[in-house]
Protein backbone atom coordinates (compact mmCIF):
# COMPACT_ATOMS: atom_id res chain seq x y z
CA UNK A 1 0.00 0.00 0.00
CA UNK A 2 1.00 3.65 -0.35
CA UNK A 3 0.25 5.47 2.63
CA UNK A 4 -0.90 4.91 5.94
CA UNK A 5 -2.81 7.49 7.89
CA UNK A 6 -2.18 7.93 11.37
CA UNK A 7 -4.48 10.09 14.32
CA UNK A 8 -2.66 11.86 17.35
CA UNK A 9 -4.80 13.31 19.63
CA UNK A 10 -3.19 16.16 21.81
CA UNK A 11 -3.95 15.36 25.31
CA UNK A 12 -2.86 15.69 29.41
CA UNK A 13 0.37 13.70 29.78
CA UNK A 14 -0.52 10.41 31.46
CA UNK A 15 1.75 10.76 34.35
CA UNK A 16 -0.66 13.99 34.94
CA UNK A 17 -3.26 13.21 37.65
CA UNK A 18 -6.07 15.39 36.53
CA UNK A 19 -8.01 18.01 39.27
CA UNK A 20 -11.65 18.85 38.75
CA UNK A 21 -12.26 22.43 38.49
CA UNK A 22 -13.96 23.82 41.86
CA UNK A 23 -16.30 25.00 39.39
CA UNK A 24 -17.13 22.32 37.61
CA UNK A 25 -16.31 23.52 34.27
CA UNK A 26 -13.65 20.79 33.20
CA UNK A 27 -10.46 19.60 34.84
CA UNK A 28 -7.58 21.73 34.97
CA UNK A 29 -5.33 21.85 31.68
CA UNK A 30 -3.54 24.86 32.43
CA UNK A 31 -0.05 24.72 32.63
CA UNK A 32 -0.16 20.97 32.69
CA UNK A 33 2.14 18.82 30.28
CA UNK A 34 0.42 17.42 27.47
CA UNK A 35 1.62 14.34 25.13
CA UNK A 36 0.58 12.71 22.13
CA UNK A 37 -2.18 10.25 23.21
CA UNK A 38 -0.12 6.98 24.35
CA UNK A 39 -2.40 4.75 22.17
CA UNK A 40 -1.74 7.29 19.03
CA UNK A 41 1.94 6.88 19.82
CA UNK A 42 1.79 3.42 19.45
CA UNK A 43 -0.51 3.61 16.14
CA UNK A 44 2.33 5.61 14.68
CA UNK A 45 5.17 3.38 15.78
CA UNK A 46 3.31 0.58 14.03
CA UNK A 47 2.95 2.58 10.64
CA UNK A 48 6.33 3.44 11.15
CA UNK A 49 7.78 -0.36 11.11
CA UNK A 50 5.14 -1.31 8.46
CA UNK A 51 6.59 1.31 6.43
CA UNK A 52 9.57 -0.14 7.30
CA UNK A 53 9.10 -3.55 6.39
CA UNK A 54 8.79 -2.00 2.62
CA UNK A 55 4.66 -2.50 3.35
CA UNK A 56 3.91 1.29 2.98
CA UNK A 57 5.45 4.19 1.53
CA UNK A 58 4.58 7.11 3.55
CA UNK A 59 2.85 7.76 7.11
CA UNK A 60 0.63 11.23 7.47
CA UNK A 61 0.13 11.93 11.11
CA UNK A 62 -2.99 13.95 11.23
CA UNK A 63 -4.17 16.08 14.23
CA UNK A 64 -7.39 17.96 15.08
CA UNK A 65 -7.21 20.88 16.94
CA UNK A 66 -5.63 24.32 17.74
CA UNK A 67 -1.56 25.65 16.85
CA UNK A 68 -1.01 24.13 20.60
CA UNK A 69 -1.63 20.85 18.37
CA UNK A 70 1.66 21.33 16.09
CA UNK A 71 3.84 20.24 18.89
CA UNK A 72 2.49 16.73 18.77
CA UNK A 73 2.83 16.41 14.99
CA UNK A 74 6.39 17.63 14.95
CA UNK A 75 7.02 14.74 17.76
CA UNK A 76 5.32 12.24 14.98
CA UNK A 77 7.54 13.56 12.57
CA UNK A 78 10.34 13.56 14.68
CA UNK A 79 9.55 9.92 15.44
CA UNK A 80 9.82 8.94 11.69
CA UNK A 81 6.68 10.11 9.93
CA UNK A 82 7.05 11.31 6.32
CA UNK A 83 4.58 14.78 6.84
CA UNK A 84 1.91 16.22 8.84
CA UNK A 85 -1.62 17.67 8.65
CA UNK A 86 -3.02 19.94 10.92
CA UNK A 87 -6.78 20.37 10.71
CA UNK A 88 -7.64 23.86 12.34
CA UNK A 89 -10.92 23.91 14.35
CA UNK A 90 -10.66 25.83 17.34
CA UNK A 91 -13.00 23.94 19.57
CA UNK A 92 -12.70 20.15 21.00
CA UNK A 93 -14.35 18.17 18.07
CA UNK A 94 -16.60 15.26 19.22
CA UNK A 95 -16.12 12.09 18.33
CA UNK A 96 -18.24 11.68 15.30
CA UNK A 97 -17.26 15.15 13.95
CA UNK A 98 -13.35 13.90 13.77
CA UNK A 99 -14.59 10.52 12.58
CA UNK A 100 -16.12 12.92 9.32
CA UNK A 101 -12.89 14.72 9.53
CA UNK A 102 -10.74 11.97 9.34
CA UNK A 103 -13.22 10.72 6.41
CA UNK A 104 -12.92 13.72 4.50
CA UNK A 105 -8.87 13.39 4.76
CA UNK A 106 -9.53 9.82 3.85
CA UNK A 107 -11.21 10.64 0.66
CA UNK A 108 -8.68 13.42 -0.21
CA UNK A 109 -5.62 10.78 0.24
CA UNK A 110 -6.88 7.03 -0.03
CA UNK A 111 -4.72 5.55 2.32
CA UNK A 112 -4.65 2.00 2.83
CA UNK A 113 -4.69 1.95 6.13
CA UNK A 114 -5.99 4.32 9.13
CA UNK A 115 -4.20 3.51 12.47
CA UNK A 116 -6.07 5.15 15.51
CA UNK A 117 -5.40 4.49 19.40
CA UNK A 118 -8.12 2.52 20.34
CA UNK A 119 -9.04 5.49 23.05
CA UNK A 120 -7.87 8.96 23.78
CA UNK A 121 -6.82 9.18 28.10
CA UNK A 122 -8.40 12.10 28.30
CA UNK A 123 -12.28 11.77 27.64
CA UNK A 124 -12.07 7.85 26.88
CA UNK A 125 -14.70 7.80 24.75
CA UNK A 126 -13.13 4.65 22.56
CA UNK A 127 -15.54 5.68 19.31
CA UNK A 128 -13.76 7.58 16.65
CA UNK A 129 -11.84 4.40 14.78
CA UNK A 130 -15.30 2.26 14.83
CA UNK A 131 -17.28 5.58 13.54
CA UNK A 132 -14.77 6.17 11.15
CA UNK A 133 -14.30 2.83 9.95
CA UNK A 134 -18.57 2.89 9.73
CA UNK A 135 -19.21 6.28 7.62
CA UNK A 136 -16.13 4.73 5.20
CA UNK A 137 -17.87 1.45 5.28
CA UNK A 138 -14.77 -0.03 5.51
CA UNK A 139 -13.79 -2.92 7.84
CA UNK A 140 -12.80 -1.99 11.56
CA UNK A 141 -10.05 -3.94 13.48
CA UNK A 142 -9.82 -2.69 16.91
CA UNK A 143 -7.27 -3.09 20.13
CA UNK A 144 -5.10 -4.30 18.00
CA UNK A 145 -1.97 -6.42 19.98
CA UNK A 146 -0.88 -7.76 16.55
CA UNK A 147 -0.87 -6.85 13.36
CA UNK A 148 0.35 -8.47 10.10
CA UNK A 149 -0.23 -7.31 6.62
CA UNK A 150 -0.43 -9.61 4.14
CA UNK A 151 -1.23 -8.06 -0.06
CA UNK A 152 -4.40 -6.83 0.34
CA UNK A 153 -5.68 -7.88 3.47
CA UNK A 154 -4.22 -7.61 7.37
CA UNK A 155 -4.58 -10.08 10.03
CA UNK A 156 -5.19 -8.14 13.29
CA UNK A 157 -5.05 -10.18 16.57
CA UNK A 158 -7.69 -7.95 19.17
CA UNK A 159 -7.24 -8.24 23.02
CA UNK A 160 -10.87 -8.88 23.60
CA UNK A 161 -12.47 -9.59 27.51
CA UNK A 162 -12.19 -13.65 26.54
CA UNK A 163 -8.95 -13.66 25.57
CA UNK A 164 -7.24 -12.71 21.79
CA UNK A 165 -8.93 -12.52 19.03
CA UNK A 166 -7.87 -12.81 15.57
CA UNK A 167 -9.97 -11.37 12.50
CA UNK A 168 -8.77 -10.68 9.05
CA UNK A 169 -9.74 -7.48 6.76
CA UNK A 170 -9.28 -6.43 3.47
CA UNK A 171 -7.33 -3.23 3.06
CA UNK A 172 -8.60 -0.51 3.10
CA UNK A 173 -9.36 -0.65 6.57
CA UNK A 174 -9.35 1.30 10.14
CA UNK A 175 -6.89 -0.58 12.88
CA UNK A 176 -7.31 1.16 16.46
CA UNK A 177 -4.19 0.10 18.74
CA UNK A 178 -4.30 -1.05 22.44
CA UNK A 179 -1.19 -0.93 24.46
CA UNK A 180 0.67 -4.03 23.86
CA UNK A 181 1.39 -3.94 20.42
CA UNK A 182 4.41 -2.36 20.57
CA UNK A 183 6.92 -0.16 22.55
CA UNK A 184 7.28 3.40 20.66
CA UNK A 185 10.76 4.84 19.86
CA UNK A 186 12.42 7.61 21.54
CA UNK A 187 12.86 10.63 19.31
CA UNK A 188 16.22 11.48 19.31
CA UNK A 189 17.53 15.28 19.16
CA UNK A 190 19.07 14.95 15.45
CA UNK A 191 15.36 13.88 14.65
CA UNK A 192 13.81 16.69 16.21
CA UNK A 193 16.11 19.29 14.02
CA UNK A 194 15.34 17.35 10.90
CA UNK A 195 11.12 17.05 11.85
CA UNK A 196 11.28 21.01 11.31
CA UNK A 197 12.07 20.61 7.89
CA UNK A 198 9.03 18.39 6.89
CA UNK A 199 5.88 19.47 5.91
CA UNK A 200 3.56 20.56 8.04
CA UNK A 201 -0.30 21.89 5.92
CA UNK A 202 -2.91 23.54 7.80
CA UNK A 203 -6.27 23.00 6.43
CA UNK A 204 -9.07 24.97 7.82
CA UNK A 205 -11.96 22.78 8.90
CA UNK A 206 -14.56 24.79 6.94
CA UNK A 207 -12.54 23.91 3.76
CA UNK A 208 -13.32 20.31 4.33
CA UNK A 209 -17.09 20.61 4.02
CA UNK A 210 -17.64 18.23 7.41
CA UNK A 211 -21.05 19.02 8.90
CA UNK A 212 -20.38 19.09 12.70
CA UNK A 213 -22.55 16.67 14.47
CA UNK A 214 -24.49 17.58 17.77
CA UNK A 215 -22.32 17.27 19.64
CA UNK A 216 -23.10 15.44 23.71
CA UNK A 217 -23.23 18.30 26.39
CA UNK A 218 -20.62 17.77 28.90
CA UNK A 219 -22.69 19.79 31.66
CA UNK A 220 -20.79 19.36 34.97
CA UNK A 221 -17.67 17.75 36.29
CA UNK A 222 -16.85 16.35 39.84
CA UNK A 223 -14.12 14.66 41.50
CA UNK A 224 -15.05 10.87 41.90
CA UNK A 225 -15.73 9.52 45.54
CA UNK A 226 -12.48 9.00 47.35
CA UNK A 227 -12.27 5.85 48.97
CA UNK A 228 -10.64 5.68 52.68
CA UNK A 229 -7.06 4.86 53.88
CA UNK A 230 -7.72 1.87 56.19
CA UNK A 231 -6.57 -0.08 58.39
CA UNK A 232 -3.03 -1.62 58.57
CA UNK A 233 -2.98 -5.09 60.33
CA UNK A 234 0.13 -6.54 61.74
CA UNK A 235 0.04 -10.19 60.12
CA UNK A 236 -1.94 -12.89 58.16
CA UNK A 237 -4.13 -13.63 61.86
CA UNK A 238 -5.04 -9.99 61.63
CA UNK A 239 -6.02 -10.16 57.97
CA UNK A 240 -8.37 -13.04 58.57
CA UNK A 241 -9.51 -11.50 61.66
CA UNK A 242 -10.33 -8.12 59.83
CA UNK A 243 -12.24 -10.39 57.04
CA UNK A 244 -13.67 -12.43 59.44
CA UNK A 245 -15.05 -9.47 61.25
CA UNK A 246 -16.70 -7.96 57.59
CA UNK A 247 -18.07 -11.27 56.98
CA UNK A 248 -15.82 -11.98 54.13
CA UNK A 249 -14.46 -15.26 55.04
CA UNK B 1 -41.62 6.98 27.57
CA UNK B 2 -38.30 5.65 26.83
CA UNK B 3 -38.19 2.83 24.27
CA UNK B 4 -34.72 0.79 24.50
CA UNK B 5 -33.00 -1.83 22.48
CA UNK B 6 -30.39 -3.77 24.44
CA UNK B 7 -27.91 -5.43 22.17
CA UNK B 8 -27.41 -8.65 24.07
CA UNK B 9 -23.66 -9.95 24.28
CA UNK B 10 -23.27 -13.86 24.20
CA UNK B 11 -21.00 -16.86 23.22
CA UNK B 12 -22.96 -18.61 21.02
CA UNK B 13 -24.04 -20.94 24.19
CA UNK B 14 -25.46 -18.50 26.98
CA UNK B 15 -25.80 -14.88 27.46
CA UNK B 16 -22.98 -12.84 29.40
CA UNK B 17 -23.75 -11.20 32.48
CA UNK B 18 -23.31 -7.73 31.02
CA UNK B 19 -26.07 -7.88 29.41
CA UNK B 20 -28.35 -8.69 32.41
CA UNK B 21 -26.25 -5.61 33.77
CA UNK B 22 -27.55 -3.31 30.64
CA UNK B 23 -30.92 -4.40 31.62
CA UNK B 24 -30.25 -2.82 35.01
CA UNK B 25 -29.47 0.38 33.47
CA UNK B 26 -32.14 0.61 31.12
CA UNK B 27 -34.12 -0.09 33.73
CA UNK B 28 -33.38 3.30 35.31
CA UNK B 29 -34.89 5.46 32.31
CA UNK B 30 -38.05 6.87 32.99
CA UNK B 31 -41.23 4.65 31.75
CA UNK B 32 -38.40 2.41 30.40
CA UNK B 33 -40.09 -0.33 27.67
CA UNK B 34 -36.87 -2.56 27.57
CA UNK B 35 -36.28 -5.29 24.42
CA UNK B 36 -33.24 -7.19 24.12
CA UNK B 37 -32.27 -8.15 20.43
CA UNK B 38 -30.08 -11.38 20.22
CA UNK B 39 -27.88 -11.79 17.19
CA UNK B 40 -26.55 -15.01 16.75
CA UNK B 41 -26.55 -18.02 14.26
CA UNK B 42 -28.93 -19.86 16.45
CA UNK B 43 -30.41 -17.73 18.55
CA UNK B 44 -33.17 -20.13 19.98
CA UNK B 45 -31.32 -20.61 23.58
CA UNK B 46 -30.20 -17.37 24.05
CA UNK B 47 -33.44 -15.43 23.59
CA UNK B 48 -34.92 -17.78 25.85
CA UNK B 49 -32.49 -16.83 28.38
CA UNK B 50 -32.79 -12.96 27.66
CA UNK B 51 -36.75 -13.83 28.06
CA UNK B 52 -36.43 -14.18 31.86
CA UNK B 53 -34.32 -10.99 32.22
CA UNK B 54 -36.22 -8.98 34.90
CA UNK B 55 -37.94 -6.11 32.99
CA UNK B 56 -37.40 -6.81 29.58
CA UNK B 57 -40.84 -7.27 27.52
CA UNK B 58 -39.52 -8.15 24.26
CA UNK B 59 -36.79 -10.19 22.53
CA UNK B 60 -36.28 -9.97 19.35
CA UNK B 61 -34.45 -13.07 17.78
CA UNK B 62 -32.71 -12.24 15.12
CA UNK B 63 -30.82 -15.70 13.01
CA UNK B 64 -28.11 -15.27 10.10
CA UNK B 65 -24.84 -17.38 9.98
CA UNK B 66 -22.89 -13.90 9.74
CA UNK B 67 -23.59 -14.11 13.47
CA UNK B 68 -21.86 -16.81 14.48
CA UNK B 69 -18.87 -14.59 15.29
CA UNK B 70 -20.47 -11.26 16.61
CA UNK B 71 -18.41 -8.87 13.87
CA UNK B 72 -18.92 -5.47 14.63
CA UNK B 73 -19.05 -5.05 10.99
CA UNK B 74 -21.74 -7.64 10.30
CA UNK B 75 -23.74 -6.68 13.54
CA UNK B 76 -23.97 -2.57 13.09
CA UNK B 77 -25.85 -2.86 10.10
CA UNK B 78 -28.42 -4.98 11.39
CA UNK B 79 -28.97 -3.29 14.46
CA UNK B 80 -29.70 -0.19 12.72
CA UNK B 81 -32.39 -1.26 10.66
CA UNK B 82 -33.91 -2.26 13.41
CA UNK B 83 -33.11 1.21 15.23
CA UNK B 84 -36.19 3.07 14.36
CA UNK B 85 -38.81 3.35 16.81
CA UNK B 86 -36.34 3.38 19.41
CA UNK B 87 -35.52 5.99 21.72
CA UNK B 88 -32.32 3.81 23.06
CA UNK B 89 -29.79 1.63 21.85
CA UNK B 90 -27.85 0.38 24.79
CA UNK B 91 -24.42 -2.27 24.80
CA UNK B 92 -22.63 -3.38 27.31
CA UNK B 93 -18.55 -1.40 27.94
CA UNK B 94 -16.95 -4.65 27.51
CA UNK B 95 -14.96 -5.00 24.56
CA UNK B 96 -17.94 -6.53 22.31
CA UNK B 97 -19.52 -3.36 23.34
CA UNK B 98 -16.68 -0.63 22.70
CA UNK B 99 -16.71 -2.00 19.29
CA UNK B 100 -19.71 -2.56 18.05
CA UNK B 101 -21.82 0.53 19.77
CA UNK B 102 -20.24 3.43 18.14
CA UNK B 103 -20.42 1.43 14.37
CA UNK B 104 -23.71 1.65 15.08
CA UNK B 105 -23.87 5.40 16.57
CA UNK B 106 -22.05 6.52 13.39
CA UNK B 107 -24.45 4.55 11.09
CA UNK B 108 -27.18 6.64 12.80
CA UNK B 109 -25.42 10.07 12.90
CA UNK B 110 -25.07 10.60 16.45
CA UNK B 111 -22.44 10.75 19.34
CA UNK B 112 -22.13 7.53 21.61
CA UNK B 113 -22.55 8.12 25.34
CA UNK B 114 -19.45 5.54 26.64
CA UNK B 115 -19.46 4.20 29.81
CA UNK B 116 -22.47 4.86 31.48
CA UNK B 117 -22.16 4.90 35.53
CA UNK B 118 -25.62 6.66 36.25
CA UNK B 119 -29.21 7.99 34.77
CA UNK B 120 -30.16 11.02 35.76
CA UNK B 121 -33.04 11.31 33.14
CA UNK B 122 -34.14 9.87 29.73
CA UNK B 123 -31.20 11.98 28.13
CA UNK B 124 -29.05 12.57 30.81
CA UNK B 125 -26.08 10.48 32.41
CA UNK B 126 -23.09 10.56 34.60
CA UNK B 127 -20.00 8.80 32.67
CA UNK B 128 -16.15 8.40 34.24
CA UNK B 129 -13.33 10.49 31.97
CA UNK B 130 -9.75 10.92 33.00
CA UNK B 131 -9.39 7.33 33.80
CA UNK B 132 -12.06 8.20 36.57
CA UNK B 133 -10.34 11.00 37.91
CA UNK B 134 -13.66 12.83 36.91
CA UNK B 135 -16.94 12.24 36.68
CA UNK B 136 -18.87 13.95 33.63
CA UNK B 137 -22.71 15.08 33.25
CA UNK B 138 -23.68 14.76 29.95
CA UNK B 139 -27.14 15.30 28.11
CA UNK B 140 -27.79 13.89 24.76
CA UNK B 141 -29.84 15.67 22.18
CA UNK B 142 -33.48 15.00 23.23
CA UNK B 143 -34.36 14.63 19.39
CA UNK B 144 -32.00 11.93 18.27
CA UNK B 145 -31.41 8.62 19.54
CA UNK B 146 -29.62 7.53 22.38
CA UNK B 147 -26.60 5.24 21.66
CA UNK B 148 -25.05 4.27 24.84
CA UNK B 149 -22.65 1.46 26.60
CA UNK B 150 -23.26 0.31 30.00
CA UNK B 151 -20.64 0.27 32.87
CA UNK B 152 -20.35 -3.06 33.86
CA UNK B 153 -19.15 -2.68 37.51
CA UNK B 154 -21.77 0.25 37.77
CA UNK B 155 -24.57 -1.98 38.40
CA UNK B 156 -25.80 -5.35 39.01
CA UNK B 157 -27.27 -8.15 37.04
CA UNK B 158 -31.30 -7.92 37.22
CA UNK B 159 -33.21 -11.45 38.45
CA UNK B 160 -33.76 -14.11 35.94
CA UNK B 161 -37.83 -14.59 36.86
CA UNK B 162 -39.30 -12.65 33.93
CA UNK B 163 -41.13 -13.99 30.79
CA UNK B 164 -41.10 -11.74 28.19
CA UNK B 165 -42.47 -12.87 24.60
CA UNK B 166 -39.76 -13.55 21.63
CA UNK B 167 -40.05 -12.51 18.35
CA UNK B 168 -37.99 -13.95 15.58
CA UNK B 169 -37.61 -11.90 12.85
CA UNK B 170 -35.09 -10.89 10.07
CA UNK B 171 -33.47 -8.03 9.00
CA UNK B 172 -33.17 -6.49 5.70
CA UNK B 173 -29.73 -5.60 5.52
CA UNK B 174 -26.73 -5.67 3.64
CA UNK B 175 -24.02 -7.86 4.76
CA UNK B 176 -19.89 -7.06 4.07
CA UNK B 177 -17.74 -9.54 3.19
CA UNK B 178 -14.52 -7.59 3.81
CA UNK B 179 -14.09 -8.86 7.44
CA UNK B 180 -13.94 -12.06 8.61
CA UNK B 181 -13.30 -13.99 11.59
CA UNK B 182 -10.22 -16.15 12.09
CA UNK B 183 -9.98 -17.81 15.77
CA UNK B 184 -10.51 -16.74 19.61
CA UNK B 185 -7.80 -18.13 21.65
CA UNK B 186 -9.63 -18.05 25.19
CA UNK B 187 -7.83 -18.43 28.56
CA UNK B 188 -9.51 -22.09 30.12
CA UNK B 189 -10.03 -21.68 33.68
CA UNK B 190 -12.31 -23.63 36.37
CA UNK B 191 -11.83 -20.12 38.17
CA UNK B 192 -14.56 -17.92 38.33
CA UNK B 193 -14.89 -15.50 35.84
CA UNK B 194 -12.90 -12.18 36.94
CA UNK B 195 -15.65 -10.08 35.75
CA UNK B 196 -18.27 -12.09 37.79
CA UNK B 197 -16.66 -12.89 40.64
CA UNK B 198 -17.50 -12.39 44.17
CA UNK B 199 -13.88 -12.57 45.30
CA UNK B 200 -10.86 -11.32 43.21
CA UNK B 201 -7.00 -11.94 43.55
CA UNK B 202 -4.67 -10.27 41.97
CA UNK B 203 -0.98 -10.42 41.64
CA UNK B 204 1.50 -7.86 40.66
CA UNK B 205 4.90 -7.41 39.20
CA UNK B 206 6.88 -7.92 42.65
CA UNK B 207 5.64 -11.70 41.74
CA UNK B 208 8.67 -12.05 39.74
CA UNK B 209 7.77 -14.65 37.09
CA UNK B 210 4.61 -16.85 35.92
CA UNK B 211 6.47 -19.44 38.07
CA UNK B 212 6.34 -17.40 40.82
CA UNK B 213 2.53 -16.07 39.94
CA UNK B 214 1.26 -19.76 40.54
CA UNK B 215 0.48 -18.63 44.46
CA UNK B 216 -1.75 -16.33 43.41
CA UNK B 217 -3.24 -19.32 42.00
CA UNK B 218 -3.15 -20.96 45.02
CA UNK B 219 -4.77 -18.69 47.19
CA UNK B 220 -7.55 -17.81 44.70
CA UNK B 221 -8.73 -21.19 45.05
CA UNK B 222 -8.42 -21.35 48.60
CA UNK B 223 -10.61 -18.60 48.63
CA UNK B 224 -13.15 -19.62 45.41
CA UNK B 225 -11.76 -16.10 43.50
CA UNK B 226 -11.18 -15.29 40.38
CA UNK B 227 -7.88 -14.31 39.29
CA UNK B 228 -6.79 -11.08 38.18
CA UNK B 229 -3.02 -9.24 36.94
CA UNK B 230 -1.57 -5.63 37.22
CA UNK B 231 -0.87 -4.54 33.80
CA UNK B 232 2.53 -4.54 34.99
CA UNK B 233 2.31 -8.14 35.97
CA UNK B 234 0.58 -8.90 31.64
CA UNK B 235 3.38 -6.43 30.26
CA UNK B 236 5.77 -9.03 31.83
CA UNK B 237 4.53 -11.73 30.50
CA UNK B 238 3.31 -13.37 34.03
CA UNK B 239 -0.34 -13.70 32.86
CA UNK B 240 -2.82 -13.52 29.85
CA UNK B 241 -4.12 -10.15 28.58
CA UNK B 242 -7.30 -11.13 29.78
CA UNK B 243 -6.46 -10.79 33.10
CA UNK B 244 -5.43 -7.39 32.85
CA UNK B 245 -7.59 -5.09 36.09
CA UNK B 246 -7.41 -1.30 35.02
CA UNK B 247 -8.24 1.58 32.71
CA UNK B 248 -7.40 -0.19 29.81
CA UNK B 249 -8.10 -3.92 31.00
CA UNK B 250 -11.31 -4.86 33.09
CA UNK B 251 -13.27 -2.63 35.01
CA UNK B 252 -14.61 -5.05 38.04
CA UNK B 253 -16.85 -4.46 41.43
CA UNK B 254 -16.29 -7.72 43.20
CA UNK B 255 -17.28 -7.76 47.36
CA UNK B 256 -13.84 -8.32 47.87
CA UNK B 257 -10.77 -7.49 45.81
CA UNK B 258 -7.16 -8.71 47.18
CA UNK B 259 -4.10 -7.09 45.42
CA UNK B 260 -1.11 -8.67 45.81
CA UNK B 261 2.56 -7.08 45.24
CA UNK B 262 0.83 -4.11 43.13
CA UNK B 263 1.75 -0.81 44.15
CA UNK B 264 -1.75 0.89 42.99
CA UNK B 265 -0.60 2.69 39.61
CA UNK B 266 -4.08 5.24 39.15
CA UNK B 267 -4.83 3.10 35.98
CA UNK B 268 -5.67 0.09 38.12
CA UNK B 269 -7.33 1.71 40.77
CA UNK B 270 -9.52 2.89 37.74
CA UNK B 271 -10.36 -0.99 37.45
CA UNK B 272 -11.30 -1.46 41.25
CA UNK B 273 -12.83 1.16 42.34
CA UNK B 274 -16.37 -0.16 43.24
CA UNK B 275 -14.92 -3.24 45.02
CA UNK B 276 -16.98 -3.98 48.01
CA UNK B 277 -13.43 -3.90 50.29
CA UNK B 278 -10.00 -3.41 49.30
CA UNK B 279 -6.97 -5.80 50.80
CA UNK B 280 -3.45 -4.74 49.20
CA UNK B 281 -0.54 -6.81 50.18
CA UNK B 282 3.09 -4.97 49.45
CA UNK B 283 6.21 -4.96 50.92
CA UNK B 284 6.41 -0.72 50.54
CA UNK B 285 4.22 0.34 52.97
CA UNK B 286 4.36 4.05 50.85
CA UNK B 287 2.94 2.08 48.03
CA UNK B 288 -0.50 3.99 46.47
CA UNK B 289 -2.69 0.81 46.52
CA UNK B 290 -2.39 1.59 50.26
CA UNK B 291 -4.53 4.68 50.28
CA UNK B 292 -7.41 3.02 49.03
CA UNK B 293 -7.07 -0.45 50.85
CA UNK B 294 -10.09 -1.11 53.50
CA UNK B 295 -6.88 -3.90 54.82
CA UNK B 296 -3.29 -3.37 54.36
CA UNK B 297 -0.92 -5.77 55.32
CA UNK B 298 2.85 -4.71 54.95
CA UNK B 299 5.45 -7.79 54.58
CA UNK B 300 7.12 -10.66 51.96
CA UNK B 301 4.07 -11.18 49.36
CA UNK B 302 6.00 -14.82 49.38
CA UNK B 303 5.89 -15.11 52.99
CA UNK B 304 2.26 -14.10 53.61
CA UNK B 305 0.90 -15.46 50.34
CA UNK B 306 0.98 -18.81 51.43
CA UNK B 307 0.46 -18.26 55.29
CA UNK B 308 -3.04 -17.37 54.60
CA UNK B 309 -3.80 -19.79 52.04
CA UNK B 310 -3.18 -22.36 54.80
CA UNK B 311 -5.08 -20.28 57.65
CA UNK B 312 -7.89 -20.18 55.06
CA UNK B 313 -7.75 -23.72 53.99
CA UNK B 314 -8.47 -24.81 57.63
Amino acid sequence: MEKILVGLKRVVDSNIRVRVKSDGSGVETEGVKMSINPFDEIALEEALRIRERGDASEVIVVSIGGTETQQQLRTGLAMGADRAIQVEIDHAADPLTCARILLALVNKENPGLVMLGKQAIDNDNNQTGQMLAALWARPQATFASAVVIEGTAVTVTREVDMGLETIEVDLPAVVTTDLRLNEPRYVKLPDIMKAKKKPLEQIPFADLDVEVATEIKETNFEPPLERQRGVIVDDVAGLVAALKDKGLL
Amino acid sequence: MSKVLIIAEHDGAALNLSTAKCVACASELPDAEISVGVFAENGEALAAEAATLAGVSQVIRVDNAANANLLAAMLAPQITALADGYSHIFGPSTTFGKDLMPRVAALLGVNQISDVMTVLGSHSFKRPTYAGNAIVTVEAPADKTVVATVRNASYRAVAADGSAAVETTSVDAELPDHTRFVELKAGKSDRPDLQTATTVVSGGRALGSAEKFEIIYKLADAMSAGVGASRAAVDAGYVPNEMQVGQTGKIIAPDLYVAIGISGAIQHLTGIKDAGTIVAINKDADAPIFEVADIGLVGDLFSIVPELEAAISQ
